[in-house]
């Protein structure tokens, strides 16, 4: 029963996809919408199955399909392993996914290959489900590599631009950095307990009483880089903002609720490892906070309304693996959630902004959206406060939570990450006021053509911006579900849900007066002053240096992407050319050695005899002379 | 048998079959008539079956003349193919100067 259900959970997205790659171009485009949506919604309604029996199994549901692979001790299994932590990741990567599907049917209804775009969610969303099912970490690495893949598709969506392109394959190569980790942490893990799968070795790793901690650490870092990689930690995430390229939903889906987040999925699924490698662990607090904050301070600036996203982005990113690096697992899981519902609908509210602008995406030609597209900016309103860590809406709660652990663990972190959400807070509101309020500063065409859009992309709005706004509620400061509900999932004691103390009630003060400074700088910038940031040529000093992202790009290009290619350029003209010339070259030889050869056999009988007799005298007489 | 070889020496039936051999590979180089070299090659394989024979007495072993044997067998059925051959070329090219022969060039 299990077993059928589960094949079901993770085949009906296959089918769909295998629906749209062949049947696609044939059918309209409102059928292969449905159909991509409706296998979504299956998985969907199996996980809520799934959810409810859950509590039934509280050591998880273990669903073994074969046997992979046998090298000598090290036997691979193929299997799913559903607990609390695949099922919740389940949820909110089916739950959100079939929403972005909705939106994507009326978002992509103009697109000539609108088959294709669903077949490539589709199979995002079968990959996604491989990845946070996985019995093992090979089973992991298939999905974790097939979101790769689709990721790479879906940036480069519209391939006819070459920019585009380009940011696919920045994409694509910089994740094969992180998984080059990835695997070799695996590897790692394998020579050391001889298997791969989750349960074993969490009890393999908690029930040791002698360990190799040197090279479980090396293994826990390995892995580090892996989720570095595919959750856009610095340095490896400049590809996000670059990944913007791809559609709205995408970036949705992909780029903000899911597949960025399997980092935090796997180094939560290994915790038992990492909480043995606090090395590590320092490592991962520092670079989460330090990509938080860097990341927030190049959001500061940008105008491009998805770039600022992205940014924000990978400054969550950042925050959730501060708390993971803090060892607060489930407060990194209780953001993921948060983040991937107000994310989520600040991507499609994005979209639907773009969307009536047809195709706009520089804020400095929007403005005054909020009378004629009014569902959009509420959604996009509540989705802003959430960010920004405001009370009641959800995001205050699990940023909140993050901010607790980094203060009693270290307070220069803590600071950190306070700053860095203050500047959320500002350049989210810096977006929500140029974008929604002012006048219109568009051309007069864009003008007569702003519209609400239609219901199909209102709709998820409207859910995903109840979800940011109530979402806070599974894990109420005190009285957490959340974390309970995760508690078997953890090698350690989980930490006992914050008793709100005095420390408590001020930090939390402390937070939530540091959003409203940020939302309070951004109101007196762009509504009392009624700013509007200037052109790209009148932008100077740090500010320069922001809005250019700190010229990461331009270093990556000079220290890595030039050499390398320097290096290809000597090997193409040089050793490459010598090479071909040594083969090439003897390949002549033989050849001029034959062609002259060729003259002998002129067809003359006479000389043919003429030369046999020669050859025979030669043998007779060597004979001889040779006695 | 032995007396023939002392009235006459070997030296003369190597002396004889050399000579015979020699008129053959002249014969093979020099004539252009395919039939002419076709003898000529026939006279040298002969000149090698009267070696055989003559060693084959003076060695007192009858082998080498059975040998002979087969070498004649294997030329009678040897001519037989050439001369068909040769026919057949004749039909084809109106002559059988071998100069002709120069389907074969490289």
């Amino acid at each position: 029963m299990n077993t059928n259900l589960a094949l079901l959970l993770i085949l009906s997205p296959f089918i769909g996809f295998l629906f749209n790659v062949f049947l696609g171009a044939k059918v309209s485009k409102n059928v292969s919408g449905i159909v991509g949506t409706l296998s979504v919604v299956v998985s969907f309604v199996v996980t809520c199955f799934f959810f409810g029996t859950i509590s039934s199994h509280p050591e998880g549901i273990q669903i073994s399909l074969f046997d992979w692979m046998q090298i000598s001790n090290l036997n691979v299994n193929f299997g799913f392993l559903l607990d609390q932590l695949s099922i919740l990741w389940l949820l909110v990567v089916t739950g959100i996914g079939s929403l972005i599907h909705i939106y994507s049917i009326s978002y992509m209804h103009d697109d000539e290959k609108m088959h294709s775009f669903f077949a490539y969610l589709n199979l995002f969303i079968f990959f996604m489900i491989t990845l946070v099912m996985g019995s093992n970490l090979l089973v992991m690495f298939i999905g974790w590599e097939g979101v790769g893949l689709c990721s790479y598709l879906l940036i480069g969506f519209w391939y006819k631009n070459q920019e585009y392109n380009d940011a696919a394959k920045k994409a694509f190569i910089m994740n094969r950095i992180g998984d080059l980790g990835l695997l070799i942490g695996i590897f790692i893990l394998g020579a050391l307990f001889s298997t791969l799968d989750f349960v074993t070795l969490k009890s393999a790793i908690v029930g040791a009483t002698k360990l190799d901690i040197f090279w479980m650490s090396v293994a826990a870092f390995a892995l580090f880089i892996g989720a570095c990689g595919k959750s856009a930690q610095i340095p490896l995430y400049t590809w996000l903002p670059d990944a913007m390229a791809g559609p709205t939903p995408v970036s949705a889906l992909i780029h903000a609720a899911t597949m960025v987040t399997a980092g935090i999925f796997m180094i939560t699924r290994m915790n038992f490892l990492f909480d043995l490698a606090p090395e590590v662990q320092n490592i991962i607090a520092i670079v989460g906070a330090v990509t938080a904050l860097v990341a927030a301070t190049i959001g500061l600036l940008q105008n491009d309304i998805k770039k600022v996203l992205a940014y924000s982005t990978v400054s969550q990113l950042g925050l959730m693996f501060l708390a993971l690096g803090l060892g607060a697992y489930e407060v990194a899981v209780f953001h993921v959630i948060t983040h991937a519902f107000f994310k989520a609908c600040l991507f499609l509210g994005s979209g639907s902004v773009i969307h009536a602008l047809h195709g706009e995406q520089d804020m400095r030609k929007m403005g005054g959206l909020k009378k004629i597209m009014s569902v959009t900016y509420v959604t996009f309103l509540l989705s802003s406060l959430a960010i920004s860590g405001i009370p009641p809406f959800s995001g205050f709660f699990s940023k909140d939570e993050i901010l607790l652990v980094a203060f009693e663990h270290n307070t220069a972190l803590w600071a950190i990450a306070s700053l860095a959400s203050v500047m959320t807070a500002f350049y989210m509101f810096r977006l929500l006021y140029l974008t929604f309020f002012g006048e219109f500063r568009g051309t007069e065409e864009q003008k007569h053509h702003l519209h609400e859009s239609p219901a199909l992309i209102t709709f998820p709005l409207i859910v995903l911006a109840v979800l940011a706004t109530v979402g806070g509620l599974i894990s109420l400061p005190g009285n957490s579900w959340l974390n309970e509900y995760l508690s078997p999932l953890f090698a350690k004691e989980v930490h006992e849900a914050h008793a709100l103390g005095t420390l408590e009630y001020i930090l939390m003060t402390v937070a939530v007066i540091g959003g409203l400074i940020g939302i309070g700088i951004a109101y007196n910038k762009y509504i009392k002053q009624k700013e509007v940031p200037g052109a790209d040529e009148t932008i100077t000093g740090f500010s320069k240096v922001l809005y250019n992202k700190y010229y990461v790009d331009e270093i990556y290009d000079s220290v890595f992407v030039k050499p390398i290619n320097g290096l290809s350029r000597f090997f193409r003209d040089t050793v490459e050319t010598s090479l071909s010339a040594l083969v090439f070259g003897l390949g002549k030889i033989t050849y001029e050695i034959s062609y002259q050869g060729k003259k002998v056999q002129n067809g003359s009988v006479g000389l043919y005899l003429f030369a046999f007799v020669l050859g025979l005298c030669a043998i007779v007489s060597f004979i001889f002379l040779a006695q | 048998m032995n007396n023939i070889l002392t009235q006459i020496g070997i030296e003369n039936y190597i002396f004889l079959s050399v000579v015979l051999f020699c008129i053959g590979i002249f014969g093979v180089l020099y004539r252009r008539n395919a039939i002419i070299v076709f003898m000529s090659i026939e006279i040298m394989l002969n000149a090698v079956n009267l070696l055989f024979v003559a060693f084959s007495t003076y060695h007192q072993d009858a082998q080498g003349q059975v040998f002979v044997f087969f070498s004649m067998a294997v030329a009678a059925a040897e001519v037989a193919v050439g001369l068909a051959i040769l026919v057949s070329i004749f039909r084809n090219l109106g002559s059988i100067s071998i100069d002709n022969l120069k389907n074969l060039k490289g």
